[in-house]
């Protein structure tokens, strides 16, 4: 029996120790990178144009183009997520149609993410003639964010109790305005959440925008959706990969603002989601 | 009147949502269809055999020469690395979480574990060439640190995410009688865990397992930046690879639209999607028999 504890012992600490492995490095990334970016940044830094081949200046064009695209990818992928979701929720029938739905909205979330990259070249870019722009790529990041979206929006929809939806249908009210004025106000919050998710999501991402909307060194700001647009990922790669003598600060810098941006919408995101766990 | 109004609107909005739902459909079968379009192309100039099997990647020579072999062997080489150090690490991190931590840790674990999923892999990409690869370079004695272990490092870190959480669902869906009878018969917590629990989590871990390879096979940024891109087969964890997906990434913006090479990295596009199709497939079959049970 004390052999048996002993065992109970040993074991939990194994997997104590493997926690601490994955857990330690992710705390100490982005310690790291607060306290190496942190120098760098200054009015100056966020707020002026790139100077001397990037290697001075600042990156506010990167920070304009990155708030466009997540702008434009939300308001196309938000609606049409919603509604899909609340397709799956409310209307359909288990059959044969939701469960094509339900693979395809796995498979859009299992895509590489360079394979979205050369779908949006060759659907938005070269055959609908919208060329390398942000309304290319933000079109192509929108579709990628859609089972994101689909997911937590389907998830806070069922989360509303069935009676609500009872009541209001027996009260005379029909399906949409059952939906509209009784389900989406309760799950509003839990969609409100998967939206900063995807923003943050958005945010990041590289490959998408690599043959799709980046600029590689655009000092100025794009005037409209179909202009080409530096963002914040793709800056970061090619300062660290592809011009040599770029300040260390600069790159930390850079990587800040972009956690930063990231991480803010993550803890937004799940303050909303307790306070919203409390009330129910 | 009012009323009829109220109707036809009602009509106009409830076809919208289900357009809507049918839009990921749609939206599945345009990447397919457009991936083919400029992909099939490809076998023009090479077939299908010579394409998949090759083991020369010259692109740009002329003629070019199309063989996705090397790429191939150093997608899986980085997968394989990647895949053994993030499963067992990522199941025994989920065991701890659901079962073993005091509540509290448990909700700063958790958190720990959604801030790794949302940082950009870009960003892990550059604290890569700037950290990990000068270590791996010095303390393992390499010409470069820019090698396949280091994609393999990088990968296993952002898999983790996915093999956590999920397999975290997984344990805590198995019913709470399996554990209390066990625990009535006398068996420690431990025991339990080892014998009873994992057996009801199964099918989920085996599921998370899965979905952490489609997400390591088709990651791009992070591994584009550290594996050093030689397009030669691999003959260590230790040199230079280069990825199905890095290839598409640093290429693209090079290959001019209409030639072989353009046509060929489409192709890569497909064989990724009809991977990362068979691997959700299959990951999705597990979740369902492990809900079902």
């Amino acid at each position: 029996m004390r052999n048996e504890g002993l065992k109970e012992k040993m074991g939990f600490g194994v997997l104590f120790l493997a926690t601490l492995v994955v857990v330690v490095p992710v705390l100490s990334i982005v310690v790291l990178i607060l306290v190496k970016g942190w120098g760098a940044l200054s009015w100056k830094f966020l707020f002026t144009m790139p100077l001397d081949g990037m290697r001075a200046g600042g990156i506010f064009p990167a920070i304009v183009g990155t708030f466009y695209l997540v702008l434009v990818s939300i308001a196309f992928s938000l609606p049409i997520g919603v509604m899909a979701a609340i397709y799956l929720s409310e209307y359909a029938r288990d059959n044969a149609l939701t469960r094509t739905i339900n693979l395809a909205i796995i498979n859009l979330a299992g895509v590489s993410s360079v394979v979205y990259g050369l779908f949006g070249l060759s659907l938005f870019v070269v055959f609908l003639k919208f060329g390398v722009s942000i309304v290319a790529g933000a079109l192509t990041l929108g579709i990628m964010t859609l089972p994101v979206i689909i997911t937590s929006t389907r998830e806070a929809l069922r989360a509303v109790p069935q009676s609500y939806r009872e009541v209001s249908r027996s009260l005379g009210a029909s399906r949409w305005q059952t939906v509209r004025h009784t389900v989406l106000p309760r799950a509003l919050p839990g969609i409100l959440t998967g939206a900063i998710l995807s923003v943050g999501r958005v945010a990041g991402e590289t490959a998408p925008i690599l043959f799709t909307v980046a600029a590689f060194y655009l000092p100025k700001l794009p005037t409209s959706l179909s202009d080409q647009a530096m963002a914040l990922p793709y800056h970061l790669y090619v300062i660290t990969t592809q011009i040599p003598g770029i300040p260390e600060g600069y790159r930390y810098g850079t990587a800040l603002v972009l956690i930063g941006l990231v991480l803010v919408m993550n803890i937004a995101a799940s303050v909303l989601r307790s306070k919203y766990r409390k009330k129910r | 009147m009012k009323s009829s109004f109220r109707k036809a609107g009602e009509f106009a909005i409830e076809k919208l949502i289900l357009l809507s739902g049918i839009a990921s459909i749609v939206f599945v079968a345009l990447i397919f269809i457009f991936l083919l379009q400029e992909g099939v192309a490809v076998l023009k100039h090479t077939s299908l055999g010579a394409f998949l099997g090759g083991k020369f990647w010259y692109p740009i020579s002329n003629p070019a020469r199309l063989g996705i072999l090397p790429l191939i062997l150093g997608s899986l080489l980085v997968t394989a690395g990647a895949i053994v150090i993030a499963v067992p690490l990522g199941i025994a991190a989920a065991f701890y979480i659901a079962e073993v931590a005091p509540r509290k840790l448990r909700a700063v674990l958790k958190s720990c574990v959604e801030v790794l999923a949302a940082i950009p892999s870009v960003v892990l990409g550059f604290l890569g060439i700037a950290l990990l690869v000068p270590f791996l370079k010095r303390f393992l004695g390499l010409p470069t640190g820019l090698t396949a272990f280091a994609g393999s490092l990088m990968l296993a870190f952002m898999a983790l995410p996915t093999i956590i959480t999920i397999s975290e669902d997984a344990i805590n869906a198995v019913p709470r009688e399996y554990k209390e009878g066990a625990i009535a018969l006398g068996a420690t917590h431990w025991q339990t865990l080892v014998r009873v629990i994992i057996h009801g989590a199964l099918p989920g871990i085996i599921a998370a397992s899965m979905l952490g390879i489609g997400r390591v096979i088709g990651e791009t940024m992070a591994v584009m930046m550290v594996t050093g891109n030689a397009a030669v087969i691999p003959e260590t964890l230790f040199a230079p690879v280069r990825t199905l997906t890095a290839t598409i990434a640093a290429e693209m913006g090079e290959a001019a639209k209409g030639t072989p090479h353009y046509f060929a990295l489409f192709a890569i596009g497909i064989v990724l999607f009809v991977i990362s199709f068979a691997i959700n497939l299959t990951a999705d079959l597990f979740l369902h028999r492990g809900k079902k049970r």
